[in-house]
């Protein structure tokens, strides 16, 4: 009976496609909630500092003044809960894990200033001399 | 009585998936006392309590162990549920259900891997993973995390099934009921996966009452005591009886984990079929301010949530008893006579899950 279930198991696996992935020559596919790591569109968020006050781990670090979100990646767990809280929704978890690193140290974003500011001195700028 | 010598064992070993030293005392190859010792792994977790306020405190709970992750985290959540008198919506409960039964069959698979293994049947054990990797795509598709879930908060479930993902996790379940039967036929039938573990560490009923063993270490000595007939979560609407088994050996112990993936798997078909329509989660106010312990049943047997809150947003203790501080002295018990090629066996017929135990 052995040699039956032996021979059943060798000629399947022969015409089976492998059980693990050829990584990385095949990309893993995530699910759509994977949590992975966040990621901030800069232009929405308003600096309400919500994030950073119900993050857990204390990972997230807002400055209003400078315009800048710090996010330690290392002191992150993925939990979601800025994602969930954020006012203006800038904030997205992405699927696919963050890069490794070698040393501890924050991911900082700069908002870039509006875009109607730097217009507004541009004309005034050009403006000016032509005046 | 021959010459008395004494082997240390762990708390690094090949066998060992994690810590915990045992000073052998053996006589010529029998094993006559194991000395136990633990504390290699110890993280303060239950420490942090002071430090992360009682919502916080549930990420922490989850990383208690990483292999029923979402147990912790309900148990924790169940506590201080009843300590603030909070009703959780229905579906919520029939969610964790779900939840805690894929966990309870990924444990098991996990469990039946590392078995495996520790026999030397190698590729067994990477059958029983390829099986189990299944129960965590599942797990990533419907929580985001494969380890981690962070699903379970005070008040309900962060995260819905849609009606037809619990379609598709019970035709997946279904579908891998065959994979698991062709898998467990060898661990049940197998003559080379019998020789090591028929009669193998036997505990007797009594012992195993004296000793305390609990979850599938009790159950396998004939012991009924399966804490989810207490009925919390959704388990008083699911119809289902302990598995119990009565020779107390370690192939008794591997049986009942066995039967007990098909009975996760018909848990889950049940409550996919009754789960209600509603809320998952209730708003929560107010501050814990009581005394509660709360039982549960993890794939490794009963834990012990207790919580006591002083009307302040931080907790004043929290404890937990796992079921594998349960199960160590019921193991040292079986340990006593046994040959010392049979140790690795033994001890991995207990599920041992350090991580837990220690904190």
């Amino acid at each position: 009976m052995g040699v039956f279930k032996i021979g059943k198991m060798i000629i399947s696996s022969m015409f089976n496609k492998p059980a693990t992935l050829m990584y990385p020559v095949i990309a893993r596919v995530y699910t759509p909630i994977t949590r992975g790591h966040i990621d901030i569109a800069m232009d929405g968020c308003i600096f309400c500092g919500i994030c950073s006050k119900r993050c857990p781990t204390h990972a997230i670090v807002v400055e209003k003044p400078t315009k800048e979100w710090s996010i330690a990646r290392l002191q992150c767990i993925q939990c979601n809960c800025c994602v969930e809280v954020c006012p203006t929704k800038c904030l997205a978890m992405a699927n696919t894990y963050s890069p490794s690193v070698t040393e501890r140290s924050m991911d900082t974003f700069v908002q870039a200033p509006k875009e109607d500011v730097p217009k507004a001195v541009v004309d005034a700028t050009t403006d000016t001399p032509t005046a | 009585m021959g010459k008395r010598t004494i082997i240390p064992f762990g708390p690094q070993h090949p066998v060992l998936p994690e810590p915990i030293h045992l000073d052998l005392v053996m006589e010529d190859e029998t094993v006559v006392e194991a000395i136990p010792s633990i504390g290699y792994i110890h993280r303060g977790l239950e420490k942090l309590v002071e430090k992360k306020d009682f919502i916080e405190y549930v990420y922490v709970a989850e990383r208690i162990c990483g292999i029923c992750s979402f147990m912790h985290g309900m148990g924790y959540c169940q506590s201080v549920e009843h300590g603030m008198g909070l009703e959780i919506p229905r579906r919520a409960e029939y969610l964790r259900t779900i939840w805690a039964e894929l966990s309870r069959i990924h444990s098991h698979l996990l469990w039946l891997g590392l078995l495996a293994d520790g026999f030397g049947f190698e590729s067994l054990f990477m059958h029983s993973w390829r099986i189990r990797e299944k129960i965590l795509d599942i797990f990533e598709a419907t929580t985001g995390g494969r380890v981690i879930f962070s699903v379970c908060k005070v008040g309900g479930t962060r995260r819905d099934m849609s009606n037809d993902t619990l379609k598709d996790i019970v035709k997946t379940l279904t579908n891998m009921e065959a994979e698991v039967k062709e898998l467990c036929d060898v661990f049940v039938e197998d003559y080379t996966v019998k020789s090591r573990t028929v009669g193998v560490g036997v505990l007797t009923k009594q012992e195993a009452h004296d000793l305390g063993a609990v979850g599938p270490m009790g159950r396998a000595s004939g012991l009924p005591s399966d804490m989810r007939l207490l009925g919390y979560a959704a388990y008083d609407d699911l119809d289902f009886e302990p598995i119990i088994e009565t020779a107390g050996d370690s192939y008794a112990r591997t049986v009942v984990r066995i039967r007990e993936i098909y009975q996760a798997i018909d848990l889950i078909k049940q409550a996919a079929a009754k789960i209600p329509d509603g809320e998952i989660s209730v708003k929560v106010t107010g501050v814990p301010n009581a005394e509660i312990f709360e039982r549960l049943e993890q794939p490794r047997g009963e834990v012990i949530y207790y919580t006591k809150g002083i009307g302040t947003k931080f907790l004043e203790r929290v404890r937990v008893r796992t079921p594998t501080f349960a199960n160590v002295p019921p193991m040292i018990k079986t340990l006593q006579g046994c040959d010392l090629a049979d140790v690795p066996i033994l001890i991995l017929t207990i599920d041992p899950c350090i991580s837990c135990t220690e904190r």
